[in-house]
């Protein structure tokens, strides 16, 4: 993948969205609902393509609030990444997002890392039915 | 507590009053003294079903969403209410990962998510007159 300034693409973009070496990091926003989800999914899928992206990592650091419509883009990226051998991640998630998460069963389908990691064994054993 | 309290709005089914609901409904229950856990609930469930006017129900952005809320003691009792497509099959609708609009990446969440976030939930539909959303929840019965 191609890591050096990307040309021409910059105005339009790169509100959510940063191209790192080897995968491309969303900071996910403080509330992602329905009313976010498109111009993250836009974003993001205009870099994927763009850049032949084969790893997608969601950063959570900042975010407040999720609904369903957020776990549809992450769902949906997944999917995307699954077809070309790809994969996504996410990271930092806070108590809320996790619970999230959690209760959605996406913690089964997206690998997680950083920000209570170190409960998530627990919780899940606790939350397996 | 045995206050009672009620307010009701609407508006434009459109995605940029999704967070309007959610923060309005979130000031209206502030005074029950909710925990931080028991508001993000509340703000989920409500954003839930407030995307669900906007995006099942509705077609038109100049169409309205009813959203009205009650306190009573310990408890609150939200509705949201649309006048728009309804629910031909409300028990399929309310399963998990249930959804007509896959192509929109849609997945069937948002029941699931109102029903583990709430106490309660209640649904009463016709096709093409509407769809109401009734949920409950009592504050101040931290469970795990
Ligand atoms: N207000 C409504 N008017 C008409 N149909 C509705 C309404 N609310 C829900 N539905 C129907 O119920 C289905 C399930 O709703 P649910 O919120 O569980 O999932 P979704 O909205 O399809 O996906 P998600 O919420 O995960 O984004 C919807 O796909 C839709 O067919
Ligand atoms: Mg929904």
């Amino acid at each position: 993948m191609p890591h050096g300034r990307r040309s021409g693409m910059e105005n339009i973009m790169e509100k959510y969205c940063e191209l790192k070496d080897g995968y491309l990091l969303v900071h996910v926003p403080r509330e992602l609902d329905h009313h976010r989800a498109g111009g993250l999914r836009m974003e993001a899928d205009l870099l994927i393509d763009a850049y032949q992206v084969r790893k997608v990592v969601f950063d959570f650091s900042g975010t407040e609030f999720m609904d369903s419509s957020g776990i549809g883009v992450i769902i949906g990226r997944s999917r995307n990444m699954g077809y070309c051998g790809g994969e996504v991640m996410a990271r930092n998630l806070n108590e809320r997002i996790r619970k999230i998460f959690m209760v959605s069963g996406l913690h089964k389908i997206v690998k997680t890392e950083g920000g209570m990691a170190g409960n998530t064994n627990r919780m899940e054993k606790n939350h397996a039915e | 507590m045995q206050s009672k309290n009620e307010m009701r709005m609407w508006f434009d089914a459109r995605s940029v009053n999704e967070g309007f609901a959610r923060v309005a409904v979130a000031s209206f229950v502030a005074e029950m003294n909710p925990t931080l856990d028991e508001i993000s609930d509340i703000k989920t469930a409500v954003s839930e079903a407030v995307t669900n006017a906007i995006i099942h129900g509705y077609e038109r952005p100049e169409d309205k969403v009813l959203l009205s809320c009650v306190i009573e003691g310990d408890t609150v009792e939200i509705v949201v209410e649309d006048t728009g497509r309804g629910i031909p099959d409300i028990e399929k609708a309310m399963e998990p990962f249930y959804t007509t609009k896959p192509e929109l990446e849609r997945s069937g969440m948002g029941f699931s998510f109102m029903e583990a976030f709430m106490d309660d939930v209640q649904v009463s539909s016709a096709v093409g007159k509407g769809t109401s959303v009734r949920m409950r929840k009592k504050i101040g019965v931290q469970e795990g």
